[in-house]
């Protein structure tokens, strides 16, 4: 076995390859840029090496810089992660060179696999179920459209060296499929500098199936599939396995067909073979991914088997001694990918410091987080906005998505923009419950982003029994404070209002051992837990009498809860309220105050990231139509083009080319 | 026996109704919540005890012999705020638009003198057109009654404004001299001057809101310390407010139980300065993390920004946290944060409250706005109040500290008590850079040199090592302890006494 490992990433990743060298036994070394210098993963090695600036193309991506760092601490083996690196055949050979072992297949695996039309081939040869289409290249658009005859419409064109959604077009029809050939030759060849197309037949209401390969060049099984069908715009946010779809005669022949592939290439190490599988669970052959997948855990939660270390114990030429019957599925796991984006900006990129950063407790074997991030750490635009992985485990789907909802409803992140509320959204939304999944999904339900109004209305009753309890904590405490006067100490009283998402709730609230009753709407909650003052976090077991046919008895409620002298500010699944508490008296009094209108923002232009203003298109006095450029915001080193949301005359303009904004900020005001 | 308790209950009724249902409906309408209203959410339920409330004025010029209600538009006493002594006088403007009459300040001065005696606040909410005109120079003695009071009670108890409807020409001097001032968005103004006086003399055209409302003054001239959306939000944080003042300066600062640990650690504390020394960071983050259970109540947030003060709490007990803000003007000091930071540190050291202070201060802005506005003064305030304060002062340098800013803020040299330093601390009198180039400005043709000539500087100087040498700085800590550190200082500070020499008065440079 070896001794000392290299791992050529960062993140997650990283951190989560550390950890099965940790308890294997083996050393390891981390390499990281500049701006990664307090990262997790450089902390949790046992060495480390600085291999350039910030950029990845300047150091993650430099192959001789990592040889050198294997070099100069001596690390027999490297493990590549995912991306980066990871299919890079020349970084094998190269470290071939020196001797250094690839914890991951040989070049001739990555290299077969790395070519669409190629590894095509390769898996029709092999029996594996293929896209019907024309393997070969296109010559042009009437060749194009003959083909997309013969195959049948709709039919996608896509480019050969194509990937994250470029180069590729669909047709319905045979003018489409002309004017589709154009386009995606043209996209092509500006993205890829390769401009060979072919086509396919177009899978509609598609699902992201794929099967999980371990193999050791002999032996060949497959650890089920993931599910990986919740993507926005290709970029997977929620996985699970197994599927929620697939019968058990195809999850067996796509095992089978998954192995055949990775036999046909004599395939070594862990892999993926990914699939499209249509309505009437028709599958295909996509792509072999011969690397770590991000995915990765929900496989491992559900079987039991930890893929790194089968990748570092095959890379060292052991055997790999599991047979199929060894493995099984136990229960149901599901991955909610954190982002830093924020999902009511349409999924803007967010930086920054994270000035809180709490994951929820990872228990095992029921809920695993791997972040590669930690409180104060930096979110910088330099990489995968990825900060970490929420996996949780049950025995059933059900299971696994309550408590993947209590999870993320416990996961605390200020300083940044996350997609939590997304994530949670999702988990409670119908259709990703019944599990009618599309690759569609995220498209078709969330077709502008999240919005406000797309959380799910969530009965209060939790909220106002927390809110109770903790107001009453905060009230009790308060009336223990020094220097009152003797013998008229304040008494603080049981009874208050709470008005919450513009209802209004009377409430007697007392203390109990273990916590407090709450009673209200003819019923008694009873909400046991330890929270203390200042926890953002609330955790309570809620009981009720008589038994609320809303919810289970027994029932775990984690709210997040900030406060700020008058308002509770409290977020659960995907929701942020807030919540006023008062006496009788002050709720009676506030109700005499009429309701103050907020400030119609909408003639303001505000900065939706903070950013450069880098230039202005009008200027005061100027009328503009609905869609012309505004201004140009550069942020993340990427322009945004500011249009007008609405036609109108720019009455004042707050701020000039050069100045650095901040969020909602004002930059310029239409006349009203 | 009968007959009077009945005309006494007539009597209260015809008080408690103010200047009538009509007048109390326009005030909701205004959003603007009663005297007495204001007073039940203010104080504990039921602990509120009235006096004076058959008070009538004494005027008969101008009609006035007929228009007279009991409590004369101002109503005054006592009561609890989570059990601790208030006293309370709550202008009615339902009554003669809240105008001040010789009986009206006179209950205001009764429950002054009474709270001096037993030492406790007072808390003024203001809502009055101004003076009773009718009454002429009576009703003007009543002003400076108060004013007297004012100043006498003037760091003996703690004396707090709430700006709740108008408060015009010599009426805004009363709340001037109180330790706080806060008022409410759209509902309160304060000026000298009104709108149309401006006008005549100066032809700006201007609104009462623009010139002397919530936003004006707690953003543009710093008089309010904060503003409040409406009423009940300002009595729920007035209450809160004054959980953190001791309720004169014969006592300690109030307790409070918490449960968060003396010695918590903060990890995240050790990535907060950032390694490019010119880029800014939260220092509010700090505060924020270093305090009890996070709970800050910061005073004057938008005004002089490059300053924050305010009060948290460490081991359950009251801290004045003065700070320099490298996210506004880099941190420096000018004339208005100099101001700002001097009255917070005054107060402090009135009420036995400790000062902890966290140092970034790259020094004074520069420029001819500051000079002609008189920095070197304003400056001094700051300066004076750190070194007269006798209140235990523990201070913490994050990152810069340079040249007077540096002596300003709380050093060794103005009786800091324990003065600790992050390792990213750099005390000197100046940036490398500068420095660099007035010692060596022979060789500034020479970028070689400069660059060389700089690095040894900043070898030299831009570390905490020097200052503690000398022993200008007592420890260098870890950011992470920083909280562990705070709270054992002023835990060892707790019986700290200190006096400075006997005299009048000082003669801080106002």
């Amino acid at each position: 076995m070896f001794k000392k490992i290299l791992i050529a990433n960062r993140g997650e990743i990283a951190c989560r390859v550390i950890k099965t060298c940790q308890r294997m036994g083996i050393k390891t070394v981390a390499v990281y840029s500049e701006a990664d210098e307090n990262a997790l993963h450089v902390d949790m090695a046992d060495e480390r090496v600085l291999i350039g600036p910030a950029a990845s193309a300047q150091s993650y991506l430099v192959i001789d810089k990592i040889v050198q760092a294997c070099k100069d601490t001596g690390a027999e083996a490297v493990h590549p992660g995912y991306g980066f690196l990871s299919e890079n055949r020349l970084f094998q050979e190269a470290l071939a060179k020196e001797g250094i072992v690839f914890i991951g297949p040989d070049a001739h695996a990555i290299g077969a696999m790395g070519d669409k039309i190629e590894s095509k081939k390769l898996a029709a040869e092999a029996g594996v179920n293929t896209i019907p289409g024309y393997m070969g290249v296109l010559k042009d658009a009437d060749d194009a459209v003959r083909v997309a005859q013969e195959v049948g419409y709709p039919v996608m064109i896509k480019a050969s060296a194509g990937g994250g959604g470029k180069g590729m077009r669909v047709a319905w029809n045979d003018t489409e499929a002309r004017e589709g050939f154009v386009s995606a030759t043209n996209e092509a060849r500006s993205s890829f500098a390769d401009d060979r197309v072919f086509v396919e037949k177009y899978i509609q209401s598609p699902r992201h199936i794929e099967i999980q390969v371990l193999a050791d060049g002999e032996n060949f099984i497959h650890l089920f599939e993931r599910e990986c069908s919740i993507q926005r715009r290709n970029q997977k946010v929620i996985e699970e396995a197994p599927s929620p779809f697939l019968t058990e005669d195809v999850r067996r022949k796509m095992g089978e067909q998954a192995c055949a592939l990775a036999r046909a290439v004599g395939y070594k190490s862990a892999g993926t073979v990914e699939f499209v599988a249509d309505a009437d669970m028709n599958f295909y052959f996509l792509e072999m991914n011969t690397r770590l997948q991000v995915e990765h855990p929900v496989t491992e939660m559900i079987t039991g088997i930890d893929l790194v270390e089968w990748m570092i114990r095959i890379a060292a030429g052991e055997k790999l001694t599991l047979k199929q019957e060894d493995v099984s599925i136990n229960g149901w796991a599901i991955e909610s990918r954190l982002y830093a984006e924020d999902p009511f900006r349409g999924f803007l990129p967010s930086i920054g410091r994270l000035v809180r950063f709490i994951p929820p407790v990872d228990e095992d074997g029921a809920v695993r987080v791997d972040t590669g991030v930690e409180e104060g750490g930096e979110i910088s635009m330099y990489y995968d906005p990825m900060i970490a992985k929420l996996i949780t485990h049950g025995q059933t789907r059900d299971e696994a998505i309550q408590l993947m909802s209590t999870a993320l409803d416990g996961f605390y992140v200020q300083g940044i923009s996350h997609n939590v509320p997304f994530l949670a959204a999702i988990m409670a939304h119908p259709r990703f419950r019944e599990g009618r999944l599309t690759t569609n999904f995220i498209a078709e339900e969330y077709p502008e982003g999240l919005r406000k109004a797309d959380l799910p209305a969530k009965d209060p009753t939790f909220l106002i029994a927390a809110l109770g309890a903790i107001h009453r904590k905060n009230v009790d405490r308060k009336a223990r404070i020094s220097g009152q006067i003797q013998g008229h100490e304040k008494v603080p009283r049981d009874h208050w209002i709470i008005y919450l998402g513009g209802a209004v709730y009377d409430i007697w609230v007392r203390e109990i051992e273990g916590g407090h009753r709450v009673h209200f709407k003819d019923r008694i909650y009873t909400v046991l837990h330890s929270w203390r003052f200042g926890e953002p976090i609330f955790r309570a077991m809620i009981d009720c009498r008589p038994t609320d046919p809303a919810f289970r008895n027994g029932q775990m409620l984690v709210v997040q809860v900030e406060e700020n002298g008058v308002e509770y500010s409290l977020s659960h699944a995907g929701t942020q309220e807030t919540a006023l508490v008062f006496t009788p008296e002050a709720a009676q009094y506030i109700n005499r105050i009429p309701h103050k209108e907020p400030p119609d923002l909408s003639r303001f232009l505000m900065s939706p990231m903070p950013g450069l203003l880098m230039s202005m298109a009008v200027e005061e006095g100027m009328e503009v139509r609905a869609g012309e450029t505004l201004c140009v915001i550069e942020a993340m080193k990427m322009e945004n083009i500011m249009k007008a949301e609405r036609d109108g005359v720019i009455s004042k303009i707050y701020a000039k080319p050069g100045d650095s904004l901040s969020v909602d900020q004002k930059i310029l005001e239409f006349a009203e | 026996m009968s007959d009077i308790t009945r005309q006494l209950q007539e009597k209260r009724d015809r008080a408690r109704m103010g200047g009538g249902q009509r007048r109390i409906d326009a005030q909701h309408a205004k959003g603007k919540l009663t005297a007495r209203e204001r007073i039940d959410l203010l104080c504990d339920p039921g602990s509120f005890e009235e006096w004076d409330m058959f008070v009538e004025h004494r005027c008969t010029d101008f009609g006035m012999g007929d228009n007279r209600i009991p409590g004369d538009g101002v109503v005054t006493g006592h009561g609890t705020i989570n059990g601790r002594l208030v006293f309370v006088f709550s202008q009615d403007f339902t009554v003669l638009g809240g105008s001040l009459s010789e009986t009206h300040a006179r209950k205001i001065c009764k429950i002054m003198d009474r709270a001096l005696e037993v030492g406790a606040p007072v808390i003024g909410l203001n809502d009055s057109g101004g003076a009773r005109i009718q009454e002429g120079v009576d009703s003007l003695a009543g002003y400076a009654d108060v004013f007297l009071r004012n100043v006498l009670s003037s760091g003996v108890i703690p004396q707090v404004s709430m700006i709740m409807g108008p408060c015009a020409g010599g009426a805004v001097y009363s709340p001037a001299m109180t330790d706080f001032i806060f008022m409410v968005e759209d509902s309160s103004y304060m000026f000298v001057t009104g709108p149309d006086v401006v006008k005549t003399v100066t032809h700006e055209v201007v609104t009462a809101e623009e010139l002397g409302g919530a936003i004006t003054h707690s953003t543009k001239s710093g008089v309010a310390d904060l503003a409040f959306p409406n009423d009940v939000y300002a009595m729920v944080q007035l209450r809160r407010f004054m959980d953190f003042l001791p309720s004169s300066n014969r006592e300690k600062p109030p307790v409070r139980p918490t449960d968060d640990p003396w010695d918590r650690v903060e990890v995240s504390l050790d990535s907060l300065v950032p390694a490019n020394p010119n880029k800014p960071y939260d220092i509010k983050e700090l505060i924020r993390k270093v305090v009890d259970e996070g709970d800050f109540f910061e005073l004057s947030p938008n005004y002089a920004g490059n300053l924050v003060v305010g009060f948290g709490r460490l081991e359950g007990s009251t801290v004045g946290f003065v700070a320099n803000q490298p996210m506004v003007l880099a941190g420096c000091l000018d004339i208005d944060s100099a101001k700002k930071g001097a009255r917070f540190v005054r107060f402090c050291d009135a009420f036995n409250i400790p000062i902890v202070t966290f140092v970034d201060v790259p020094g004074f802005l520069p420029g001819t706005a500051q000079e002609y506005g008189g920095i070197i003064k304003h400056g001094a305030k700051l300066l004076y109040a750190y070194a007269e304060a006798t209140v235990p002062k523990v201070t913490l340098i994050t990152r810069k500290a340079y040249g007077g800013a540096y002596d300003v803020m709380s050093s060794k040299h103005l009786r800091g008590d324990v003065n600790y330093a992050w390792p990213t601390a750099e005390i000197a009198v100046m940036g490398p850079k500068g420095a660099v180039e007035i010692i060596f400005r022979q060789d500034m043709k020479d970028p070689e040199k400069i660059a060389a000539h700089e690095q040894n500087y900043r070898t030299k100087f831009a570390n905490p090592f020097v200052a503690g040498a000398r022993g200008f700085i007592d420890d260098v800590i870890m950011p992470a302890d920083t909280r562990k550190h705070l709270c054992r200082s002023l835990a060892m500070l707790r019986n700290k006494e200190q006096k400075n020499p006997p005299r009048k008065h000082g003669n801080i440079p106002l």
